[in-house]
């Protein structure tokens, strides 16, 4: 692709080697949960494969299947590299599957308020506005508590918390597209409103959401994290880096730290990284902010 | 003026309402709290009792009135789980929970403002980028992960501070406080520091983004042009200028403060109401739940309202009668 | 004519971008004397602003002073330290901006700004500085100053900021003023009081006046002397009467023929065909030869400002 809009913004991106180096570790870590169970050296939730005799070694440790558990082992002698990858890959599942239906819910949302306008608008924007202003770890809290748990359950919770930033974004872009001249010009013709949604507001509106999007996968897996760790998040069959790291808490105290830290680890630099490339994706959207 | 007031004060009453009816539906949803306070093994007889000493039988409707009659009282039920009134079990609480978020609120201000200041004043060295770079990390950085990490800095590898619990209290107005006495100082020193991070970093980003606009506005160069100093400069003019953006989002970040104040409490098992309303959703304490709710939500409302007021007193542009 | 008060030699002001260096001001000479108003005058990007900043000591970054010599009243300012700088500027040498609607802080009454201008260089006692204050809004024709200076900026209009921002600049009785176009973000008819006031301010107090300005015709009815800039060098200079009567610069006679009035109604309006070149990429020579008529081959070399009063920087003056 040459000269094209997105060549154009790569090189722009370029030119932040931070993001770039931000960028290259989301891909890996990408790819490394992808190929979890290829990469890691043990299916770390097939019993056979664990051994008590090999609970609670430190990294570097050679256990009992052959080979050197680089990050140790946790207290059922599971090797923590391959415990670490699978968790990447639930948390990034989750994070990626509540984005996307914070995504859409509060997109759809934003865009009905703006086209239908007058008091619902008013009435749609007041309750986001509301719900931007109470703490979306608390939100969460509470409607896993209501839900239960289970992915689903946490995934509409997420979402459910999430959804707002997006409404506030579509419904901003919206509002202010919508005013343009050339939104007019299309919905004096006679095509049906959809389909102005769709071909002409939505490119518009698309790169903030995006943005937006980029840090709320972020917060997402920040949050089943914090959930998981507290308790409330995932079921025990589906340990994300969250659990992982909770599992771990009460080794801390006893100098065991890579049960709890390395899934930690693993956890933040995900985070981090997310947030510098959408940080850098912000300041090229937005220019205004660049200075 | 007072029409905006009384508009924002019906609006206030009416969040509470649409939030009560939410509260008591959606924690009734959540699943049969006679299960959790009666024992498998329990006769029919105590099962009976148990539901009806909680009115458990009666219609969800008439529990809803019940149970909005009562919080008007300032009667919030008691919960299952203690046997104790809620509102006493709270407020047994809250202290705990007070001197750690206002610790860490004033923390962060006291050190975010004149770093984010100085980030803004100067963004080009080194210093405001590292400054930056580690508001990103608190930005972004679970709660619960930087806690952990301090108590293995501090608490597990270094052994300078405690790693968890209150310590000793001292009664000070009839409440018992941490802040009193040294060691109760040592233990609040951690979690407050955990608890304070992300609004450190929330403070550095508003100091600093106010400060870089008005250092580039023509009034601060103006300033500069009459020869006033560079400290009168940002006294005078920066300070006035951003004290507007951060008063109304640190109004608002109160709120958050108490709902992170739930992670910080649980890793560092702080007994205040955070960790009380977690062990309660454990533990499905329905009426302590309920409780909680209301209050946040009610803590959110005013906190909103006052936002608005001060927002008024601080911009003299929004004041009434100020049509230029 | 009398010694100036402000002389300014081959001042060059350079901003070093990540794209090149923009020479903003190139070799800039000025004079002006007590009680003299210098019209300094040149279209957007000229460099009549940053020749302006220049003279306080406010060039931002990546902007700096790369030669030339700036005295006020004999003293060096280029190379005098910031906090000596500081002192002098609003003291000595004052300035006006351009929009009144940005240059007063919204959120501080009027009163508290002027005192932060009286405070930075004397410290008098509250009821010397009311007083104090109260005068300089009188002096530029502020009606019932009193209630002024307890009003925010927002409760003022714009010629009415203009002239608060005026009195601030000639709190501490400076030597000498710098005007940004402080008329050109108002009314016509209040342009003139505004114009109208500084004169009789310069009249009466002796300070000196650099009127730095696109528009010929507020020129006209206030300047002494004139300057003319192009391309971040002065081009043409002299008496305001002889440069606007018999301009020798073809910029200069350009710039004067597009003032509309010079024109009977329905004709066309002259104009300088091109536009100002880019700073960054200026080519050696006279940086006006392509939009003008006159140039030749000798062009290519840059013409010599030749020294005293009535000069102009051009190989085929008119």
């Amino acid at each position: 692709m040459t000269g094209g809009p997105l060549a154009a913004f790569w090189h722009d991106f370029r030119g932040n080697r931070v993001a770039v180096a931000a960028l290259v570790v989301v891909l890996l870590l990408l790819a490394g949960a992808l190929s979890a169970p290829w990469l890691a050296p043990q299916d770390p939730y097939d019993q056979v494969t664990l051994s008590l005799l090999d609970a609670r070694r430190p990294p570097g440790f050679v256990g009992s299947g052959g080979y050197v558990h680089l990050l140790g082992t946790d207290p059922s002698g599971r090797d923590m590299l391959s415990a670490i990858l699978y968790g990447l890959r639930i948390s990034l599942q989750i994070g990626v599957f509540a984005g996307a239906c914070a995504l859409v819910a509060g997109t759809t949302i934003g865009l009905v308020a703006a086209f239908v306008g007058g008091r619902l608008e008013q009435a749609i924007m007041r309750v986001v506005d509301l719900q931007l202003s109470f703490p979306a770890i608390l939100l969460a809290l509470i409607l896993v508590a209501l839900l239960g748990q289970g992915r689903g359950q946490l995934i509409a919770a997420l979402a459910a918390a999430q959804y707002a930033y997006f409404a506030r974004t579509a419904h901003g872009a919206a509002a202010a597209e919508r005013r343009k001249d050339y939104i007019e010009a299309v919905l004096a013709t006679p095509l049906p409103a959809a389909r102005v949604v769709f071909r002409h507001l939505l490119p518009n509106i698309l790169p903030p959401l995006i943005v937006v999007a980029t840090v709320q996968i972020a917060n997402a897996i920040a949050l089943e994290a914090t959930l998981s760790f507290l308790g409330l998040g995932l079921p025990i069959t589906e340990p994300s880096l969250g659990m992982l790291i909770a599992n771990g808490f009460q080794h801390l105290m006893n100098g065991r730290y890579w049960i709890s830290i390395y899934p930690g680890v693993a956890l933040m630099v995900l985070v981090v990284a997310i947030n510098l490339v959408g940080d850098q994706v912000r300041d090229q959207v937005n220019p205004r902010l660049r200075r | 003026m007072l029409g905006f007031l009384i508009n924002r004060l019906l609006q206030a009453a009416a969040v509470m309402a649409a939030m009560t009816v939410i509260v008591f539906v959606g924690v009734h949803a959540i699943g049969n709290p006679i299960d959790v306070l009666i024992p498998p093994d329990a006769t029919q007889q105590i099962r009976a009792d148990v539901i009806a000493r909680y009115g458990l039988d009666r219609p969800l409707v008439e529990q809803y009135l019940a149970f909005v009659g009562n919080l008007v009282r300032g009667d919030f039920g008691r919960s299952f789980v203690f046997n104790v009134p809620v509102a006493e079990l709270i407020l047994s609480r809250l202290p705990a929970t007070a001197e750690l978020t206002l610790l860490a609120v004033l923390g962060a201000s006291l050190l975010g403002i004149p770093l984010g200041i100085y980030a803004g004043y100067r963004p080009r060295s080194p210093v405001s980028r590292a400054i930056m770079g580690a508001s990103i990390l608190g930005f972004s950085v679970p709660t619960f992960w930087i806690g952990l990490i301090l108590i293995l800095t501090f608490a597990v590898e270094l052994r300078w501070l405690p790693a968890g619990g209150r310590g000793p209290t001292a009664v000070l107005l009839g409440v018992p406080w941490s802040f009193t006495s040294g060691e109760g100082l040592a233990h609040l020193l951690l979690p407050a520091l955990n608890l304070s991070l992300f609004k450190l970093a929330l403070l550095i980003r508003l100091a600093r983004a106010g400060t870089r606009e008005a250092m580039l506005s023509d009034y601060v160069r103006f300033a500069r042009a009459q020869g006033l100093s560079e400290l009168t400069v940002i006294r005078g003019h920066v300070l006035k200028n951003i004290a507007i953006p951060i008063v109304t989002v640190f109004g608002l970040e109160l709120g958050s403060t108490l709902a992170f104040a739930v992670v910080t409490e649980t890793i560092f098992s702080w007994p205040g109401v955070g960790k009380l309303i977690i062990d309660s959703i454990r533990d499905l304490d329905r009426p302590v739940m309920v409780a909680y709710l209301v209050l946040v939500t009610f803590l959110f409302v005013v906190i909103n309202l006052v936002v608005d007021l001060v927002y008024g007193a601080l911009d003299p542009r929004l004041r009434p009668g100020a049509a230029g | 004519m009398t010694a100036p008060i402000l002389e300014v030699r081959g001042l060059a002001t350079h901003f070093f971008t990540r794209a090149g260096i923009v020479k903003a001001v190139d070799g800039v000479d000025l004079a002006v004397a007590r009680g003299r108003v210098l019209g300094l005058v040149g279209e957007s990007g000229s460099g009549k602003s940053v020749t302006g900043f220049s003279l306080i000591g406010l060039v931002d970054a990546p902007g700096r002073i790369v030669a030339g010599s700036i005295r006020l009243d004999g003293r060096e300012l280029v190379g005098l330290p910031p906090a000596a700088l500081r002192a002098l500027r609003g003291r000595r040498i004052a300035m006006v901006f351009q929009d009144p609607m940005m240059t007063l802080n919204p959120v501080l009454r009027v009163g508290t700004q002027m005192a932060m201008a009286l405070d930075a260089h004397a410290h008098l006692p509250r009821a010397a500085r009311r007083i104090r204050c109260r005068d300089a809004l009188g002096r530029v024709g502020i009606p019932s100053p009193d209630e002024r200076l307890a009003a925010y900026p927002h409760q003022l209009s714009g010629g009415m900021r203009q002239r608060v921002a005026i009195a601030m600049a000639l709190l501490n009785e400076p030597d000498m003023v710098i005007a940004d176009e402080p008329t050109t973000a108002l009314d016509v008819s209040i342009q003139g009081q505004i114009v109208h006031e500084m004169q009789r301010l310069v009249a009466d107090t002796g300070i000196a006046l650099l009127w730095i300005t696109h528009d010929l015709a507020v020129v006209s009815a206030l300047a002494d002397d004139i300057a003319v800039m192009y391309a971040g060098r002065i081009v043409e200079r002299g008496p305001a009467r002889d440069v606007l009567a018999e301009p020798r610069h073809p910029y200069t006679r350009g710039l004067l023929d597009s003032v509309p009035g010079e024109v009977p109604p329905g004709g066309r309006l002259p104009q300088i065909p091109g536009s100002t070149p880019a700073l960054r990429e200026l080519p050696p020579g006279c940086a006006f030869r392509g939009r003008c008529g006159r140039a030749s081959a000798a062009c290519t070399t840059m013409p010599e400002l030749p020294a005293g009063e009535r000069s102009v920087r051009c190989h085929h003056p008119l």
